[in-house]
């Protein structure tokens, strides 16, 4: 298990459990942040899972896979050194507290 | 338009019905809404039934929103009910012996699998639903000999996991190569490749002529044995009760460029409506969850906005099979020409015009096809001819 803490655009701070294994991307949907859509299911088809991991976080979720920041390209909100898709991000209890940053908009 | 005491309803609660009751919420809409699916349980995503799913047998991971999304968007779900009549003078739905009453219905009932007038055709599984799915998984925990008849997308995926599980693998197809409908002939040869190479036998030109409970039989006079046969030769959309109800179709509901069919109050989406291309001005129909999505937000869009633009998204498709991931962006006719790039991407064309860019394991152009044709202005093949087609966007 993992706390995951998503903060969205507006500043609202909201943290859950996950379950190990699970995408950051999954998680958010599973507990209602409505602001990740998630619209492919993980394929990396869409881009509309952005998110920022914050600066503390940043080093400890790995680099971006192959093809990820072609599809961030696209993303609806402006791309920062930080972003990921968030289906790429799996949880694992080395991620224990991560906190995530969710865009203002994904489409 | 509606107002925030309208009622919609929407038949239909896969992906793309499921995705016109979050964008209507998401736009601000107030009123009621009902989703009815025919199959239990919340909505689900179907792409991964046959990739991920396959493998790793999740199904937690293939539900679309949980409980708790229907319950604060105050969306009602009615699952496991068939509608079975629209009565479309006094605005309601039969479904289950309930009356559901509506100002304005969204079709979105998507396909069901083609069986084709095989003798015995019985004998080959359906691999369509989150059921279907589970049992071939469940089928696939002892060695079999797996013969598939069509090499269409579902075909292909469905063959790359059984191989890659060690499983004997036929593929019969009555093309002469595979997902012919989808790609060029150069793409679908890198597949025949591919899935000859993981020890995949592929029978092209062969439209099989029977089922038995232990095989399939070829025209060429073969019979194939196998112990687990799926059938995967196509789809066909679920109009029937569009057309008792009196709306025009053909392939498909027809529904005009705002996704609504003859009447007013009913609109239709996804894989079940035939629309006119935004290039061509052609009816098409595709089958792909970007196509009901970017219907849903449109519909959603004119009902709660008014929004009176017509629908102009850039098709996208996505197939998993092994280690590629083939990628279309765009849509071609299957006699568009082809140009392969030095780096494996096929860029078709329509005269002067590009239609559709396939690729494999390359999101980077992809993308950027993706971008280049939601573009006004045509991409013209002259102009891509002098940067040795190259895509980038100006």
């Amino acid at each position: 298990m993992a706390k995951v803490t998503f903060v969205t655009h507006e500043g609202a701070r909201k943290t859950v459990e996950a379950a190990e294994g699970d995408s950051v991307m999954a998680t958010a949907i599973a507990n209602g942040l409505d602001e990740v859509i998630g619209e492919c299911g993980g394929s990396m088809m869409c881009a509309t899972c952005h998110c920022y991991v914050d600066d503390a976080w940043a080093d400890r979720t790995g680099a971006q896979n192959d093809g990820e920041g072609d599809m961030l390209e696209c993303a609806a909100s402006e791309v920062k050194p930080t972003s990921r898709l968030s289906c790429q991000i799996a949880l694992s209890p080395d991620l224990d507290g991560l906190v995530v940053h969710l865009p203002e908009a994904q489409i | 338009m509606l107002d925030q005491s309208s009622r919609v309803v929407i038949v239909g609660a896969g992906q793309g019905g499921l995705q016109a009751a979050m964008s209507l919420r998401q736009e601000g809409f107030e009123g009621a809404i009902t989703l009815i699916g025919e199959e239990p349980g919340l909505p689900y995503q179907r792409p991964p039934l046959s990739k991920a799913y396959l493998k790793t047998g999740v199904a937690d991971a293939l539900t679309l929103r949980p409980e708790t999304f229907f319950e604060k968007n105050d969306i009602t779900v009615l699952s496991g009910i068939r509608v079975d009549e629209i009565d479309r003078t006094a605005g309601y739905v039969w479904a289950n012996g309930q009356r559901v009453d509506y100002d304005h219905l969204i079709l979105a009932m998507g396909t069901r699998n083609i069986r084709p007038p095989i003798a015995g055709v019985e004998h080959a599984r359906d691999l369509r639903t989150l059921a279907d799915a589970t049992q071939l998984r469940l089928a696939l925990e002892e060695p079999r000999r797996c013969a598939v008849i069509g090499a269409g997308f579902i075909g292909l995926e469905f063959a790359a996991v059984a191989r890659a599980l060690g499983h004997d693998v036929t593929v019969a197809e009555a093309a002469p190569r595979p997902m012919a409908r989808a790609i060029s002939a150069q793409m679908s040869q890198r597949f025949t490749d591919l899935h000859e190479e993981m020890g995949t036998r592929l029978c092209f030109d062969q439209p099989v002529t029977g089922v038995d409970a232990d095989g399939i039989h070829l025209p060429s006079g073969e019979k194939v044995a196998a112990d687990l046969i799926l059938l995967a030769a196509g789809v066909h959309p679920n109009v029937e009760l569009a057309e008792s109800a009196g709306l025009p179709c053909d392939n498909g509901i027809v529904v005009d460029a705002q996704l609504l069919t003859s009447d007013p109050a009913v609109s239709a989406l996804g894989d079940c409506a035939a629309f006119p291309d935004p290039r061509t001005g052609r009816q098409i129909r595709l089958e792909s969850v970007q196509a009901a999505c970017d219907h849903a937000r449109k519909i959603a869009k004119r009902l709660v906005k008014g929004d009176a633009d017509n629908y102009n998204a850039v098709p996208w498709f996505w197939s998993d099979q092994s280690d590629y991931k083939l990628q279309i962006a765009g849509l071609a006719a299957p006699d568009d020409d082809a140009i392969v790039r030095e780096d494996g991407a096929v860029l078709r064309f329509a005269g002067n015009v590009l239609t559709a860019v396939e690729t494999i394991n390359n999101a980077k152009t992809h993308m950027t096809a993706r971008r280049l044709l939601a573009q006004d202005v045509p991409v013209g093949r002259d102009s891509l001819e002098q940067t040795n087609y190259e895509l980038s966007l100006q």
